[in-house]
């Protein structure tokens, strides 16, 4: 089956859509009012845009961008891991989409972490100090080693794009032949060694996934008992797996519309049946964790936190049923639908986590996000949209196929 | 004498934890709250001594401030409060300090990404600007909510908490507050005889303290320690764990970690699982299509 799918960029002879089309054009907006916002906060501080304050050290920039970042990107190390160390062949058509997803979302994550840091100029810094026992200090060197894992995972992609066809324009024109060889020899090197890569890639998510949910540990009787948990880093990797194909096929589904393209609803589908088993242990530790720990007491009132948990909650529980359901799984509209309520749900836990559940002793107010970081946040998502629509015109990352697209060259859709 | 040498046995087998210097001679604070009045000579003479915009003297005298409670932030490293008898309001008043109480086994040493945060063998917890990259996760660590941050810094933001005169008290000089105490509401002096002159006190006055002094076990201890009349938690102080801040998130950062051996084994598990699937995978379907493992 899958042998008829080949991967191509969405350019030339392949070219669907323009790249600006009327919707392109609002991301384009929302882009540009986050880099205004950006652009105070660089030059006048984060109190100029920021509702933090000594009291909420951190806010959705650490939830969102950081906290559901990382998590909405598992499905490049979840994807590898199905596709490339179980060698589930018939999912390879989902690694590219998978792995350029987490590609742009960490490259993100780090810069919304830049963002987030009061002296980003010394982001390098846990390179050369070290402090192991810091949480975050493990997040950020595998975040950091990560990104380059990504980055090497996508170079085959470049390669096959590129070689033989390396075309500068003008003077540069005598760099083709020494590009090409370079193209050449970094792909027969890397053929020879990315499995290392994507065994590392694998290591390093279950590391850094795991300890992101160690971080708000320390903040111990800070952070509301229907949250705090020893067994946090066991629930943030098993939900970051869980979100792993939702993400997948959500992305996928939406890259069909956009691009015109048939979705490939064999492959979706087999990858949809994975999903309610990941999400059911998820459940299962979740819900275990709250009865040992008997924090459902804490659901008898209704505020702020017992509302939030409940949503997070049903956000979970609901698509894991739906998943379940044979007629989900089949059905491009259900199955986009019960994918969007799992990303919901991951999103909303780590909100849950990060501000939400933080309750700081002296507090006059609680935290709630300002335009500006609002602002930035939905910037930055906006930026990502756009650079993941170059990419795929530019790069061989959707698979589509042979026969609907008429393609004449011979290349072949993955290439380890 | 001899209870200083019984000290000395438990802190030991303290210091052989694995992190920060936590000295047997650690120098330590008693803030009596009943003997202190309020008069605030201790917030201008922190401010002083850190050469921060101190401000009139005489306007100290004000009680205005009392009002409401306040927090020491980026310009005043240490505040002092008013509590008022929830149930007679003719009663003298309660005055608290508040600052850093300088944790034995610090939540802020322990989260800091870089080790800007270290705990001195003197006692002091103190903060390293060439270090610092103002990520702020030591605020959110802080179980008594102390650090802060200068938030309309564009460049430069420091982390900003009392730092217990670190450099005052290593040229020999008394921290700045304790030097100016006109009532002698703070005794400053090795950590252990501090909690000896705390126990003695309310030995000595049962009715006027409660039999609980604060900070000697909250968090695992912190150099400053309280005296108070009534509890703490209506004195402004959150009602805290004899467990070490650092306790669960440090334990499990090294049992996932222990040497690396649990990633090394995770990596060689992958690798033989990508290993065997590979030859399944080749034998059963692949031979005819050889695009596939090709690369």
């Amino acid at each position: 089956m899958h042998s008829d799918l080949v991967a191509v960029e969405l350019s030339g002879k392949n070219r669907t859509r323009n790249y600006f089309t009327p919707g392109v054009f609002v991301v384009l907006l929302v882009a540009l009012n986050g880099i205004g916002f950006l652009a105070a906060r660089f030059l006048f501080g984060l109190g100029s845009v920021t509702n933090l304050n000594n009291q909420y050290p951190w806010g959705i920039w650490i939830g969102i961008d950081v906290g559901a970042g990382v998590a909405l990107a598992a499905g490049g190390f979840t994807s590898a891991a199905i596709a490339h160390i179980m060698h589930k062949d018939e999912f390879h058509a989902i690694v590219r989409p998978a792995l350029l997803t987490a590609m742009l979302g960490y490259t993100f994550v780090a810069i919304g972490v830049m963002t987030d840091l009061g002296r980003w100029y010394y982001i390098w810094h846990p390179m050369i100090m070290w402090n192991p026992n810091s949480a975050l200090f493990e997040v950020g060197i595998c975040v950091m080693i990560y990104v380059n894992v990504l980055y090497i995972e996508f170079l085959p992609l470049v390669a096959e794009r590129f070689i033989n066809r390396v075309n500068l324009p003008g003077l540069l024109k005598r760099f083709n032949k020494p590009l090409d060889s370079l193209l050449k020899m970094m792909d027969r090197g890397l053929g020879k060694t990315m499995f290392s890569f994507i065994i590392a890639g694998v290591v390093l998510s279950t590391l850094h996934q795991s300890s992101l949910g160690t971080l708000m540990i320390i903040a111990g009787q800070k952070m509301h008992p229907l949250w705090q948990t020893p067994v946090l880093p066991l629930l943030f990797y098993l939900s970051a797996i869980a979100v792993g194909f939702p993400m997948v096929i959500f992305e996928s589904l939406l890259a069909s519309r956009s691009f015109g393209l048939k979705p490939e609803m064999h492959v979706l589908s087999k990858l949809a049946n994975y999903i309610a088993p990941l999400l059911g242990v998820y459940l299962s530790f979740k819900i275990g964790d709250m009865c040992i720990r008997k924090s459902f007491v804490y659901l008898g009132e209704v505020n702020r936190e017992s509302v939030m948990f409940v949503l997070e909650m049903s956000l979970f529980i609901i698509p894991f049923f739906m998943f379940l359901m044979k007629r989900v799984v089949t059905s491009q509209i259900l199955l986009f639908t019960a994918s969007t309520l799992v990303i919901a749900g991951v999103v909303v836990n780590r909100i849950n986590n990060f501000v939400i559940a933080y309750h700081p002793p002296y507090a006059q107010q609680s935290y709630s996000p300002s335009i500006g970081e609002v602002s930035i946040t939905l910037g930055f998502i906006a930026i990502m949209v756009l650079i993941y629509r170059a990419c795929v015109m530019i790069f061989p990352v959707i698979s589509v196929e042979k026969s609907a697209m008429g393609i004449g060259n011979t290349v072949v859709e993955d290439h380890q | 004498m001899g209870a200083g040498v019984l000290t000395l046995g438990p802190l030991h087998a303290e210091a052989s934890k694995p992190k920060n210097v936590l000295s047997p001679d650690r120098m330590g604070v008693l803030v009596d709250t009943t003997v202190c009045v309020g008069c605030r000579n201790c917030e201008y003479a922190c401010k002083k001594a850190h050469a921060m915009p101190a401000g009139d003297p005489e306007s100290y005298k004000d009680r205005g401030p009392f009002e409401k409670m306040r927090r020491p932030g980026e310009n005043d490293l240490t505040v002092v409060n008013e509590f008022k008898d929830p149930r007679d309001k003719t009663l003298l008043p309660v005055n608290v300090k508040v600052q850093c109480m300088h944790c034995d086994r610090p939540g802020c040493v322990s989260a800091c990404i870089v080790g800007a945060l270290t705990k001195q063998e003197n006692g002091s917890v103190i903060w390293d600007t060439k270090k610092c990259i103002g990520c702020r996760y030591c605020m959110v660590a802080c179980p008594f909510q102390i650090p802060s941050f200068q938030y309309n810094q564009a460049l430069e933001p420091e982390i900003r908490k009392c730092d217990f005169c670190n450099l005052r008290t290593k040229q020999g000089q008394l921290p700045a507050c304790i030097e100016v105490c006109p009532v002698e509401a703070i005794t400053y002096g090795p950590r252990s005889e501090v909690i000896k002159i705390a126990r003695e006190k309310i030995r000595r006055s049962p009715d006027r303290y409660l039999n609980h002094i604060l900070g000697e076990k909250e968090v695992d201890g912190t150099s400053w320690v309280y005296l108070a009349s009534r509890k703490f938690t209506q004195l402004g102080f959150p009602d805290l764990p004899s467990m070490p801040a650092p306790g669960v998130s440090e334990a499990l950062q090294h049992g996932i970690f222990s040497y690396f051996v649990p990633p090394a084994l995770f990596y060689s598990l992958l690798g033989s699982v990508m290993w065997l699937s590979k030859k399944g995978s080749d034998t059963n379907e692949h031979t005819p299509d050889k695009g596939d493992g090709d690369a």
